[in-house]
């Protein structure tokens, strides 16, 4: 290239160079300050400028494919080009930099914030179905499942916050309950971390997942029967130490406040019954009146294709059917996925699912009702083997059992269905396919097939289509 | 000198010495990379100074990667994480930074390297944009290590980075990506002479992953398989296709291994197109195992692929 051509092709640059400047003062002006007009005119200056700046790179390229006949240039020339194709590289990320912020004139931050809505049609074949979840369908019909406001973001160098605010509606009756809002540290000293908020007890592996992250339209049998209609969650404070070990082991511990409907083998709700048992008002007194859990997990890779998760947890804490009494509830969870190497989208991908549980519950005496005290057991396990067979459709089967053994002195004072539903023997058989257009969005067919105790084993059907809706940014599940 | 004493004083300099073999003259950086290609890259500046770990493997879909609890101890004891961006690994990454309690790969520190920082977007989508249009990346097209001029790019920012976190080895970072980019200058002659007869040929692509390699060797991607990124071809845009490959004669169908077969199988048995099965990341294929086999394999397979 000769020597006036490449003056000129630097003066060009250059000009180029003041646009870009004298657009980036609009945006200095911080977000919030540019009305709707004054956006449409900086988009089109930097539609403008990039075309300027795509015209310029085509003129730089040229100039360098044409042959020299200058001679050899001097170190100084090519440093010049050099830093010129700099400038020019640094000038095209500036645009493209303030198109991306001019977009977000959004804040930056913003927390991301998404919504989700989950609706289901019903059919049972009883009047009094077996559907005892908060979010699950529960009615024949439509039902609003669940509808969540979810917002995540950093709160500073040391801490992030969920939060998830939930929604249904049943008959016609809206409730708003603020579900969870924790904050995680981000990176504590030794290798632990801190959670502490209102959460979702990190107990087996559903507890703590939302009903739009489920497998199957209902929660499991048995996490009802023991965590009760809304899973187990309240305020706490929770510490988890990764432990310095070749492969991934978690220790964590923590302590909530274990009243209201969300905590139903605990402290309650006064007035409520457990087994038979109708609960006192027993507030929190001393720091052994918490609710305690342990849980120790690990995960490995059997091969580069088959991940297992493994886990136990336990839970300690008062129950409101006597003064001094307590529950114990103890878990284990077992998760094994099967995802080949070259998947595309993620499919195709097979998981299986198990978590079994087992509650020690020091019941009474109830000097109301006049029962003796009594030690219930309740017992039992959810299985569920998901396949995603094709890309966009996964076929699931879920097998729930659960039991009971011992408070049989408390078995008169279970006069509703309701009560002895949650007493004794059942089984629920519940095949799916699930069909999913996008990530935001999925169809769901379930059939439910439940033999309970309370209903002579005579069988219960429940037919359901689901459909889920997501907007906004969601952070990414965990495993 | 007694028989004791020299056995004491021979003992302790051959332990000094076996010490002095056996430790390591520098700490090795641990590295860990989302992707492979990234990976290699951090392998060609950093040589053995440093040991590489790729979260994703090669061969499969990487906005799709598990999470996997395992990955957590890896983030745990990293010293870096080179990260692509531009939301590429938005959908499994964040959990993981989350969950691993590491000071050293938080955003803002020497540990943490994002490389669309470095790096020009394409197809940044201009106008309005939502879920409507797919799942589309609102900062721009991803993909960009299939362009080997952003692998000097990027091998740049890690040698920035590196030098930092080991200034005792900066002399060996610089050198060896001085020599990566030789390599990579001195290829770049090759490989333009290999694609100067596909310079302007039209091919449709099964995603948008090959945009950088199309536009830095003169391939025009006129389509993609997908409509919109993330939805399966419907009947009519099959349809479409057929009619588009044949009016504006569309000669080879780019696609990774991992991608369903029947879709581009009927469109090449319909228009005539040639398949390229080629990798979109470092380890896609056997011969992809490093950057520059990388590059070496996807050429001669579009050639050969031509040619056919």
């Amino acid at each position: 290239m000769s020597a006036p051509k490449r003056s000129v092709c630097r003066v060009c640059i250059l000009s180029a160079f003041c646009i870009a400047t004298g657009t980036a003062t609009v945006f200095s002006q911080g977000p919030g300050a540019a009305g709707p007009s004054e956006i449409d005119n900086v988009k089109k200056q930097m539609l403008q400028m990039e075309e300027q700046l795509r015209m310029l790179r085509q003129k730089v390229e040229e100039l360098e494919a044409k042959p020299s006949t200058a001679p050899k240039p001097n170190l100084t020339q090519e440093k010049a080009d050099g830093i010129t194709e700099q400038r020019l590289r640094d000038l095209e990320r500036q645009v493209q930099q303030e198109r991306t912020a001019s977009r977000g004139i959004l804040a930056p931050f913003n927390p991301k914030i998404s919504v989700n809505g989950l609706f289901s049609a019903a059919m049972f074949s009883e009047k009094d179905n077996l559907n005892f979840g908060d979010h699950d369908p529960q009615v024949q019909g439509f039902n609003v499942q669940n509808v969540e406001l979810h917002l995540q973001g950093t709160v500073d160098p040391y801490f992030q916050v969920d939060t998830n605010i939930v929604t249904t509606i049943k008959k016609g009756e809206t409730t708003i309950e603020l579900e969870e809002m924790y904050g995680t540290s981000l990176a504590l000293p030794a290798n632990l971390q801190l959670v502490a908020g209102q959460y979702f007890t990190r107990f087996g592996r559903q507890n703590r997942q939302h009903p739009h992250q489920w497998d199957f339209v209902d929660q499991p049998v048995i996490l009802n029967r023991i965590f009760g209609p809304d899973g187990l969650r309240g305020p706490g404070a929770q510490l988890s130490w990764l432990a310095p070990t070749p492969f991934y082991l978690e220790f964590i511990g923590s302590a909530q406040q274990g009243e209201g409907e969300i905590a139903t083998s605990f402290l309650s709700k006064p007035g409520e019954t457990v087994r038979g048992y109708t609960l006192i008002d027993r507030p929190v007194r001393k720091i052994g009146d918490l609710l305690y859990m342990p849980r120790v997990v690990t995960s490995f890779g059997l091969t580069d294709e088959v991940t297992v998760a493994l886990g136990s947890s336990a839970l300690f804490g008062p129950n409101a059917s006597g003064t001094n009494n307590r529950t114990n509830v103890y878990g284990a969870d077992l998760y094994v996925k099967w995802k080949p190497v070259n998947h595309s989208h993620g499919f195709p991908f097979v998981a299986w699912q198990t978590e079994y549980l087992f509650r020690d519950y020091q019941a009474g005496p109830d000097d109301v009702n006049g029962i003796p005290p009594s030690r219930p057991k309740d017992f039992g396990f959810y299985s569920q083997l998901l396949y995603g067979f094709t890309y966009r459709w996964v076929a699931g089967f879920r097998l729930n059992y659960v039991n009971s053994s011992g408070g049989d002195v408390a078995a008169p004072f279970l006069v509703t269905l309701a009560q002895r539903d949650l007493v004794g023997e059942r089984w629920r058989l519940a095949p799916n396919v699930s069909f999913y257009p996008s990530e935001f969005s999925k169809f769901r067919l379930q059939y439910n097939l439940d033999f309970a105790a309370s209903r002579g084993r005579e069988a219960v059907h429940g037919v359901f289509l689901q459909a889920e809706f997501n907007i906004g940014e969601h952070g990414a599940h965990s495993f | 000198m007694t028989m004791r004493k020299a056995f004491i004083i021979v003992a302790m300099v051959a332990a000094g010495l076996l010490s002095a073999w056996t430790l390591p003259l520098y700490a090795k950086l641990n590295v860990v990379a989302s992707t492979p290609d990234l990976g290699a890259i951090a392998r060609e500046v950093a040589g053995s100074r440093v040991d590489v770990i790729s979260l994703a493997k090669g061969t499969e879909d990487p906005h799709f990667v598990d999470a996997k609890p395992s990955f957590i101890r890896i983030l745990n004891q990293a010293d870096v994480l080179i990260e692509g961006g531009a939301d590429l690994e938005v959908g499994w990454l964040p959990p993981l930074i989350l969950n691993a309690r590491n000071p050293k790969i938080q955003l803002g520190q020497a540990g943490r390297i994002i490389a669309a920082d470095v790096v020009r977007l394409i197809e940044v989508p201009i106008g309005p944009i939502d879920r409507s249009l797919g799942d589309v990346h609102p900062f721009g097209n991803p993909h960009f290590t299939v362009d080997p001029m952003n692998g000097k790019l990027i091998a740049r920012l890690l040698e920035e980075h590196f030098c930092v976190l080991a200034s005792g080895e900066c002399a060996s970072f610089k050198d060896n990506r001085n020599k990566f980019e030789e390599k990579i200058d001195a290829r770049m002659l090759e490989w333009q002479k290999k694609m100067a007869p596909l310079k302007g040929v039209r091919v449709i692509s099964y995603h948008k992953s090959f945009s950088y390699f199309a536009e830095r060797f003169g391939l025009r991607v006129v389509n993609t398989i997908e409509p919109k990124p993330g939805i399966p071809p419907s009947a009519a845009h099959v349809r479409n296709l057929v009619s588009q490959m044949r009016t504006e004669g569309v000669r080879l169908i780019l696609m990774e291994p991992n991608r369903e077969r029947k879709t581009p199988s009927f469109l090449a048995e319909e228009t005539g197109a040639k398949i390229a099965m080629i990798p979109s990341m470092v380890g896609g294929t056997p011969e992809a195992q490093d950057y520059v086999g990388f590059f070496d394999s996807i050429i001669e397979t579009l050639v050969a692929s031509a040619g056919r």
